[in-house]
């Protein structure tokens, strides 16, 4: 790749001005590059995506890698209403979206607090908390549940009158486990903020809370838009925790749905493609919704100074 | 920096946080029995079952909604898919368990009783007992020689063909080894492969093992070698290997990359002679060519034994020792094995039949009628190995000693004393 | 060095680089402060000591027993540790499928990631969209990925077969146990890439454009400019990918258990302790000891990271 000098130097608010350029040579080629590597992206996708769209007979008698002779959208409607996605999706959001929350307001917290101030012990906690992460959850799921079977809860608080088969404790589970691994990164990344900003604002009399809330936290935002696309897609594909630590049928999350779309012995793999297209969507959305938070270009250097 | 958090404080915050945590777990859970006071029958059963696909879910909630009709019961039925459910099952049952639960009969239901995980339901079988044969009764008995569990289905394994095909090459089923070395040689030289042969799932294989050995030892020694009461390295079981070695090249070859299903298709397609597998391969055949599906027996090895032992894998019913209704569950359980509530289920099943004699084979499609008769006639029925052995042993050594067979079928001896030195290791824990 | 706030309540700049040393008194905490402190850092630290350490503890008990998820627990010390690395087929199969997975994504699939996430941070059109490309393959659920497998790989049935054209003797990629790895690391790196990328997009936009500016001007090259400005920018960033890509490594499971449990050449070591403890098999004690291997592996390389770190943070 030759220099490509004068378009890094570009700022994305005058998007006029560059329309007015020359295409370079050297951004063909990377549009290039990228369409190529796209397109080897996701072509495994799209090939589970057309088969999606065909028949199990069809693809059984000439193959996947066919031409089409019948293409519906049966097998979407069938997933939807046959694996009760609506259902299982709610159950999906009941876990996900808390913990999603819980896990990034306490990292970020402990985080602030281990890389702000100097507070006894934290070398060690900064290990408790990434190593936590370190093992494989497999480790941990006997005495867990075990645990878990133990502790009772109130009936408001959990149909099954315990930690076992109830939402709570798998939040809680789930927030425990991403803490360490979110901790990590953002006590990291908190670290390349200056110091400064922290003392001016003792200065002035702001409280801990406020340093947090105002001051750092917004500064963090890339990292959380990262962190938080990939812990919804982290938690919304789990399936382990699920299966160990819930035992009633209607309240697992989406995973287990697309399993029921597997027999015990035949699976028509068709149907089970577009169950997990369908299954997927929720992961992209957010993906799309947070990508402002970490595409390059948008907000960078409109403050300096 | 002179910012210090003072260790007490954060002590505080640390047991602040964990009584944050305790306090539910503190509140004592006041709730009083579900359903049901003292005196009254209860007529809520809640059944846990792993029949999660959709033509078998909507079966068996028919099936259970005549029962609550026929009764007056509420039965309820929590589904976990197929293969959680079954990997669930030891922390299922020492949870918070159903009343009655699905499962399978052999060595997988001997050991949850012995642990003490299901209710004995003998009473039950007082009821039904008349309309088992002799093989199912064994099959539903515990260690301790009580009865644990109810028959609800089964379906043999056998070797499947098209009998267009066989029409059309003149080829004659085979009625002894080496008939079916004779007649494998011929379908080679016609350009297919003459048994087809899928392990990428790691269990069918076990399927060509079980019957090999029932042929050339008996049912007894292979029951006994599951139970781990004969060695692995016995001269019996290498002989099993050494003719399974010799018939390698008759079956599929890269056995190791593919699924089970697409060894069905290539059977559908007319690519291999014949398929040992059980009747639900005929779950891939739609219309016209699961009408040309046909099965017969695996040939006979040793004239001793003959081909009276039959697999056929039982699916059917336990009563959960923690259910909180079991003489619900045990209702329950005596309806699901009468032949008429099997016979509603297997409305809309392709491949299975009813363990109960009494059924009523008339709603069956020919493969089925043909299935009844073949387990109805059998001397013995095995489970499968997987049913059978220790499933620790099945999974974690018998698998990958299979796979590593078929990649490799040099060193016999070197399998069998790891097998066996792996399997001493579980069994006598 | 990052771009400030919207909302800063103090309007003082930063007048000096991070580490300034110039001591100030300021003022103690008040008890609102130490109580925010105590709930919102007492809270984690609880989880993770009663639901993660807690429990690992009991699982390191649990490796020294033959327990099985239902009888009583016995004591055998370091039997099942003895049984593992002498009589236990898979294991070693195992280890060297891990170390195979981090060197393969250490040296392949996270310098890859950098580089998309580099190429995507310059002003282009759709890079949203190419953002979501390499992004999907993370976002799939084990089904699909296993589906996916064997639609590409299947030896009579999958897409590279036919396109490379081998229909007569065609290649078995997945149930040849010397090449299957292969294949897998291959769909290792689709789907890892996206994940990495997706941190370094969010650490390059800490990078400061008019540094880069700066440099470009005073004639580096693109090269240069990457190499003296960006990439220690990125160090905080790189430290996390570095650890991440270790984990990851070692942790490996969705892949290979989708595509066949983990078996035959695909064996790795979190899917061992899968296979002893999760499913019927119920070798409880067992899988704990291969687990604790495991996570003595892991937990030696972040502790030696770590206590870099921060000892490069003292100084």
């Amino acid at each position: 790749m030759t220099a490509l000098a004068t378009p890094v130097a570009e700022s994305v608010d005058a998007p006029a001005r560059r329309n007015r350029r020359p295409i370079r040579p050297a951004r063909i080629l990377l549009y290039a590059f990228l369409t190529v590597m796209a397109l080897g992206w996701l072509a495994p996708l799209l090939l589970a995506a057309y088969a999606s769209l065909r028949p199990y007979q069809e693809t059984a008698q000439y193959g996947y890698f066919s031409w089409p002779h019948k293409l519906s959208l049966d097998y979407y409607k069938q997933a939807w209403s046959g694996a009760e996605l609506p259902h299982y999706f709610l159950n999906t959001f009941l876990i996900t979206v808390p913990a999603v929350v819980l896990t990034l307001f306490l990292a970020s917290f402990v985080a602030f607090a281990l890389s702000r101030f100097t507070i006894p012990g934290r070398k060690t906690l900064l290990v408790m908390f990434t190593a936590g992460n370190l093992l494989p959850p497999q480790v941990i799921v006997t005495p867990l549940y075990t645990a878990y079977t133990k502790i009772p809860l109130p009936e408001w608080m959990s149909s099954s009158l315990s930690l076992y088969d109830s939402y709570i404790g798998l939040v809680g589970i789930h927030v425990a486990f991403q803490t360490g691994f979110c901790v990590f990164v953002l006590y990291n990344y908190m670290r390349t903020i200056p110091i400064e900003l922290n003392e001016a604002a003792l200065v002035d009399g702001a409280s801990v809370w406020r340093q947090y809330w105002q001051v750092i936290l917004p500064l963090t935002r890339p990292a959380l838009g990262a962190l938080a696309t990939l812990e919804f897609t982290f938690i919304y594909n789990d399936f382990l925790w699920a299966l160990v630590l819930m035992s009633s049928g209607d309240k697992l999350p989406v995973t287990s749905a697309l399993n029921n779309l597997r027999g015990q012995f035949f699976t028509d793999y068709n149907l089970l493609a577009a169950g997990s297209v369908l299954v997927a969507l929720p992961t992209l959305i957010v993906f799309f919704a947070l990508q402002k938070q970490f595409v390059a270009g948008l907000t960078l250097g409109a403050n300096k100074g | 920096m002179a910012h210090n958090v003072s260790r007490r404080a954060l002590l505080r915050g640390t047991l602040l946080g964990a009584g944050a945590l305790a306090v539910p777990a503190a509140l004592a859970a006041c709730g009083d029995d579900k359903g049901g006071g003292g005196g009254t029958v209860n007529k809520n059963v809640t059944f846990g079952s792993n029949y999660s696909d959709d033509v078998p879910k909507k079966a068996f909630a028919e099936t259970l909604a005549a029962f609550d009709q026929s009764k007056g019961y509420t039965t309820k039925i929590n589904t976990v898919d197929h293969n959680s459910f079954q990997e669930n099952i030891t922390r299922y049952l020492q949870g918070n368990p159903d009343d009655a639960f699905t499962w399978f009969a052999g060595f997988r239901m001997r050991f949850f009783a012995a642990q003490g995980l299901a209710t004995p339901i003998d009473d039950v079988w007082e009821g039904i007992g008349a309309n088992y044969s002799e093989a199912f009764k064994i099959a539903s008995t515990g260690e301790d020689g009580k009865k644990y569990f109810v028959p609800f289905y089964n379906y043999p394994w056998a070797l499947f063909y098209r009998k267009s095909l066989w029409q059309e090459k003149g080829y004659a089923i085979p009625k002894t080894i080496d008939e079916l070395r004779t007649l494998g040689a011929k379908m080679k030289a016609d350009g297919l492969s003459p048994i087809g042969f899928a392990d990428k799932d790691g269990w069918p294989a076990m399927g060509t093992f079980d019957q090999l050995n029932m042929r050339m030892n008996g049912y007894d020694f292979h029951i006994e070698l599951m139970a781990y009461k004969q060695s692995w390295t016995d001269p019996k079981v290498k002989a099993v290997f050494d003719l399974w070695k010799g018939l390698m090249p008759l079956h599929q070859a890269g056995a190791n990359g593919r699924t089970w299903q697409e060894a069905a298709q290539d059977l559908g397609a007319k690519k291999s002679g014949m398929y040992l597998l059980g009747s639900f391969v005929a779950q891939q055949f739609k219309g016209a060519d699961l009408d040309d599906l046909d099965f017969f027996a695996f040939p006979e090895i040793d004239s001793t034994f003959g081909t009276g032992a039959v697999e056929a894998p039982i699916d059917g019913f336990m009563v959960s020792k923690k259910a909180k209704n079991p003489d619900g569950a045990k209702e329950v359980l005596k309806y699901l094995a009468s032949a008429q509530a099997q016979n509603t289920y297997l409305k809309s099943d392709p491949s299975d039949v009813a363990a109960n004699s009494q059924a009523d084979a008339s709603g069956y499609n020919a493969l089925q009628k043909k299935a009844a008769a073949f387990i109805g006639g059998a001397k013995q029925i095995s489970q499968f190995l997987d049913r059978d052995a220790n499933p620790t042993f099945a999974s974690t050594v018998m698998i990958p000693a299979l796979q590593k067979f078929i990649n490799d079928s040099s060193d016999i001896d070197g399998l069998l004393k790891s097998i066996d030195s792996q399997a001493k290791s579980i069994y006598a824990t | 060095m990052t771009s400030s706030p919207l909302t800063a309540p103090a309007p003082a700049p930063p007048t000096s680089p991070v580490g300034g040393r110039r001591r100030r008194h300021l003022r103690k905490f008040t008890r609102r402060d130490v109580g925010v402190f105590a709930l919102l850092l007492g809270i984690p630290i609880a989880l993770d000591l009663a639901l993660i350490w807690a429990t690992t503890t009991a699982s390191i008990g649990l490796s020294f027993t033959s327990y099985n998820g239902v009888t009583d627990i016995k004591w055998i010390g370091w039997r099942n540790y003895e049984l593992i690395f002498t009589i236990y087929e898979p294991f070693w199969r195992a280890v060297r499928n891990n170390l195979l997975w981090l060197g393969i994504l250490g040296l392949i699939a996270t310098p890859l990631g950098l580089f998309l996430a580099y190429l995507l941070d310059k002003n282009i059109r759709l890079t949203r969209v190419y953002q979501s490309v390499f992004y999907m393959p993370v976002v799939l659920s084990l089904a699909v990925v296993g589906f996916i497998s064997q639609l590409v790989y299947s030896r009579d049935h999958g897409a590279l077969n036919v396109l490379l054209g081998r229909t007569d003797h065609p290649t078995d990629w997945l149930g040849d146990p010397n090449i299957n790895i292969w294949a897998v690391l291959v769909a290792a790196i689709w789907r890892h890439s996206g994940y990495v990328m997706v941190l370094y997009l969010a650490g390059l936009k800490a990078v400061d454009s008019e540094l880069k500016e700066a440099a470009v001007i005073d004639g580096a090259s693109e090269r240069q400019v990457f190499f003296r400005v960006i990439f220690p920018t990125l160090r905080p960033i790189n430290i996390i990918v570095l650890v991440i890509t270790v984990i990851e490594a070692l942790r490996a499971f969705d892949i290979v258990y989708a595509i066949n449990s983990g078996r035959n050449g695909l064996e790795l070591l979190s899917v061992l302790v899968t296979a002893n403890i999760v499913g019927e098999a119920s070798r409880i004690g067992f899988g704990s000891a291969i687990a604790v291997i495991l996570l003595t592996t892991s937990t030696g390389f972040v502790i030696a990271y770590l206590t870099q770190i921060i000892r490069e943070d003292r100084s």
